[in-house]
This record gives C-alpha cells, sequence and structure tokens, in this order.
C-alpha cells in the first residue's frame, strides 16, 4: 500500500503539489502556548497543523556525574502515546520514542542553551536536574520539530521551586526563571524521490528515503545533526537539505 | 465548628467544568473533560482487529482500557513512564465501570482501545477519566446505553462533599470515595473508598455522589451535543 501512496505523492511533488495544498517548502500553521501544565515547573504546548505536543519540565535535586562534579544536567523522554497515533502501542520506549528524545536532548545540549555549571546547588553533592518529558497529544506528522519547539518553549517557562532545608517545595515557586541562551531549532527535511520537503505529514512520513533533522543556533550554524531513513544522501542533497532548514529555522524561532 | 471547604464550594457543589468532544484529529473518538485543576484526554482507537490472536473474543468484542498520567502532572515530584501497580488498577476499575453500558456482540475479535492520559491532576482523575472516556467512546460512534458520569465524593471532618480537591483529599482521616453513575437506571459501576466512613454516612455519600453525576451526565451530553451541533 506504501507503494501505491508514495507513487502518488512523488507524482503530486513534481508538480509542487501536496495533499493539503501545501508548497514544498511550506510548514503548516504553528502555534506555541506556554504554562499550560500548572504542575509542570515549565511547559508548552506546540501545535504544527493538527500535530499537537506536550512538553513539561519537572526540577529534580541529584547527585551530579563524577566527571562533571560542578554540573546539572537535562534528561529528555518521550512518550508516544498510543492515544495521539493509532500505531503507537503502550509498552517500553520504541526505538522511535528514543531516537526522538535523543535528538531533541542533542539539540539542546549541544546548543549549550543552559548553563550547566549553574545549576550546581553544592560540588560533587548536590545539583539541578531537568527532567523534560515530551507527549505528542495527536501525531499528524513532524515530530520531530514540533518537540523540539516545545521543549525550548517549555524551558523557556521554566521557573525554580522553593527549597526548603534541601528539598524542593513543589507547591512554591520562586521567582527565579531559567536562564537560556542560545536556543537550538530544529527543522527536519525529508526527501522523497528527488524531492526535499519540509513540516512532512504522516502520510510523507510513511514513503520518505531518508531525512534530516537540523538543529541550528540564531547566527546560522548547526548544532546538530541527524539523518534518518534507509536511502544513502550525496553530499550536494546534504547542503541543500541543511540550506533550507536554516532558513526555515529563522521563521520559526520568531514564534518562540 | 463547621467546616468551610478551601475553595468555599457548598458540600454539593463540583468544581468547574469542561468538555469537549473530538479534540484528537487522528483518533475514532475523542474528548476532554477538565475539573478543577484536573485535565483528562480519552482516545478511542476501534473496533479494531485484536493481536495477538489468542486474544481475541469470538463471542464479543473485547474493552481495553489504558489511565496514565503524564510525568509532569503530579502535584509533587515528576511521575515516572511506565505502567504502575496503580495505573494498572485505575484501568482495570475504569473498564468495568464502563463495561455495563456497552454491547460489545456487535464487533466479535475485535478490540475497542480507550487510552486516558492526564496532563495535570489535583484529585478525581479516575472519575474525570472515566467521564472523558464515556464521550469518546460517543463520539467514536460505540453504540452506548447512556454516558456513564464519575465523581469522587468525601467524608471530611463529619461532613459528606462532593467532588473532593486535592487538598481535602491530604485532610487527616478524609474519606475519598470516587464512584461512577450509570444515570438512567442509576447503578453504580465504580465503587472505591479508601479513609474512615461511618456506615451510616455511606448512604448519602452515595446519593450526593448520584446527584452530582447527574450534572456531570449534562455537560457530558453537551459537549457531544455541541460536536455534532444538535
Amino acid at each position: 500500500m506504501n507503494e501505491d501512496l508514495k507513487k502518488h505523492i512523488t507524482l503530486l511533488l513534481a508538480e509542487n503539489l501536496r495533499f493539503d495544498n501545501r508548497k514544498s517548502d511550506e510548514y503548516r500553521k504553528v502555534s506555541i502556548e506556554y504554562g499550560v501544565v500548572k504542575s509542570a515547573e515549565g511547559s508548552a504546548r506546540v501545535k504544527i497543523g493538527d500535530t499537537e505536543v506536550l512538553a513539561g519540565v519537572k526540577l529534580e535535586i541529584g547527585s551530579p556525574y563524577p566527571d562533571k562534579p560542578d554540573e546539572g544536567t537535562i534528561i529528555v523522554g518521550v512518550e508516544l502515546l498510543p492515544l495521539s497515533n493509532p500505531e503507537f502501542e503502550l509498552g517500553p520506549p520504541s526505538i522511535d520514542a528514543i531516537e526522538l528524545a535523543r535528538v531533541v536532548d542533542r539539540g539542546v545540549r549541544e546548543a549549550k542553551s543552559i548553563d550547566f555549571k549553574g545549576l550546581c546547588i553544592e560540588k560533587g553533592e548536590k545539583v539541578w536536574l531537568l527532567v523534560i518529558d515530551i507527549c505528542p497529544m495527536n501525531d499528524s506528522g513532524n515530530l520531530f520539530d514540533a518537540s523540539s519547539l516545545a521543549v525550548i518553549a517549555a524551558l523557556k517557562d521554566t521557573v525554580f521551586p522553593e527549597v526548603e532545608d534541601g528539598r524542593i517545595n513543589y507547591k512554591k515557586k520562586t521567582d527565579k526563571k531559567l536562564e537560556l541562551k542560545n536556543n537550538p531549532v530544529e527543522v527536519t527535511v525529508s526527501k522523497i524521490g528527488k524531492n526535499f520537503i519540509v513540516d512532512a505529514t504522516t502520510d510523507e512520513e510513511k514513503v520518505i528515503d531518508a531525512r534530516l533533522t537540523i538543529a541550528s543556533l540564531e547566527d546560522g550554524s548547526i548544532c546538530a545533526l541527524q539523518k534518518g531513513g534507509t536511502e544513502p544522501l550525496t553530499e550536494k542533497d546534504i547542503d541543500d537539505m541543511a540550506s533550507l532548514a536554516i532558513s526555515k529555522a529563522k521563521e520559526l524561532r520568531k514564534l518562540l | 465548628m463547621t467546616f468551610k471547604r478551601p475553595d468555599n464550594r457548598k458540600f454539593d457543589e463540583l468544581r468547574k467544568i469542561e468538555a469537549k468532544a473530538g479534540v484528537i484529529k487522528r483518533a475514532d473518538g475523542s474528548a476532554y473533560f477538565k475539573i478543577g485543576d484536573t485535565i483528562a484526554y480519552a482516545a478511542v482507537y476501534g473496533p479494531r482487529d485484536l493481536y495477538p490472536k489468542f486474544l481475541q473474543d469470538p463471542g464479543q468484542g473485547t474493552l481495553r482500557c489504558s489511565y496514565n498520567m503524564m510525568p509532569f502532572s503530579g502535584s509533587g515530584e515528576r511521575v515516572r513512564p511506565g505502567g504502575s501497580r496503580r495505573s494498572k488498577e485505575i484501568s482495570m476499575v475504569t473498564k468495568n465501570a464502563l463495561l455495563p453500558v456497552l454491547d460489545l456482540r456487535e464487533f466479535p475479535n475485535a478490540v475497542v482501545d480507550v487510552f486516558i492520559e492526564f496532563p495535570q491532576t489535583d484529585a478525581g482523575s479516575r472519575c474525570a477519566g472515566i467521564c472523558a472516556a464515556s464521550i469518546a467512546l460517543a463520539d467514536a460512534g460505540i453504540v452506548m446505553k447512556d454516558l456513564v458520569s464519575a465523581v469522587a465524593v468525601g467524608y471530611v471532618k463529619g461532613n459528606v462533599i462532593v467532588d473532593l480537591s486535592k487538598e481535602e483529599e491530604d485532610i487527616e482521616d478524609a474519606a475519598d470515595i470516587p464512584m461512577a453513575i450509570i444515570p438512567y437506571n442509576e447503578k453504580i459501576s465504580l465503587l472505591q473508598m479508601d479513609g474512615i466512613l461511618p456506615k451510616a454516612e455511606l448512604k448519602k455519600a452515595i446519593e450526593m455522589g448520584k446527584h452530582a453525576c447527574k450534572k456531570i451526565n449534562e455537560i457530558q451530553k453537551k459537549a457531544l451535543k455541541d460536536k455534532y451541533k444538535i
């Protein structure tokens, strides 16, 4: 069945057409809402067309890694909720969930968005851990870009809770916001036949040859990459995909 | 001293409720149900093929329910993802609460999946989940005898009160009695309790719960009518 779908999508793309009438380099409508979950220290909802993703940040106090005694860290998790897509199943994180979590994590980490040293409470003993969870509410494609946008928005929304006797009082928030710099914006470019498209829908995702997720910074430099899909890419492909991603990232950044 | 509810509600007063049908595009039916600060989303998929095959029942369809709190939805620490003993039990009682209004003989061997997710909770989540699931099942076009409605009734400091908040639930010796009602025959399809409750108050608690559920039922029906513009 996917072969018919692929034929159909490719024929349309040759005429620069897509099922929803978008151009190949056009996103669906993107919206970001901040502070959507009271119980989280930071949260956001991102919608890209019908795709909807919630991201929430919970703060914990934990011990640092032995090789980085004065640094806090982030932990990114994704639950591909079976509520959001008929093909998702209950159970431990699938490889798709793990890849998504790691790609989002890498963007934030490599952009150095968060000053990990600033998360140190007591060297070698106590540091802040930012546990970021991503929950898709409806998967109509492009969870990568929606998730990474939701995570940056949720981090922007994050406020430290009160600490009493070394323990967190989750009921009380301070007025100290999490400081962020160099926000990465991830754009996934998919290759179908000879065509490059952004913001693929679930139908398009089923037939891609390859995809490249490019996390870029405000100055246009790249801070993380992930190639997916089974077909290889040429150097020129990569160059074209990166240029497209960086220019789309500039548009998305304005919404943050 | 007379007991005053922390949010000044009357003893039989529900928290503010919002309900909406059809909020998740990919699902066959879905609903949003917010009561106070508790938010439930329910998505229904099916009837669809049930695998592995040995689970199939040629006599009637199977209902599966899954209750899940998102990791950031708890009032305190992060909730670890993946099923806990608590979520497994709640999933089971949710299924039992909904089954009596369904007629699954229409689709033998198939499954109807109900996924209930909570981005944010403040007591009464299993009841909110059942309310959302009822709307979502109806939205999916599953034939139902009625919409199951649920609420937690409490016994706090000598008073029976409906729709406990987390703050009330945490009061010492408070009894928490989640219940689900099938409005048309007034039967009870979910009943649990923890805390201390004099036997004489149980009848009153159920009576108040029934009354509150009827109000909730109207809101559930309205959510569906709004979506289908009836």
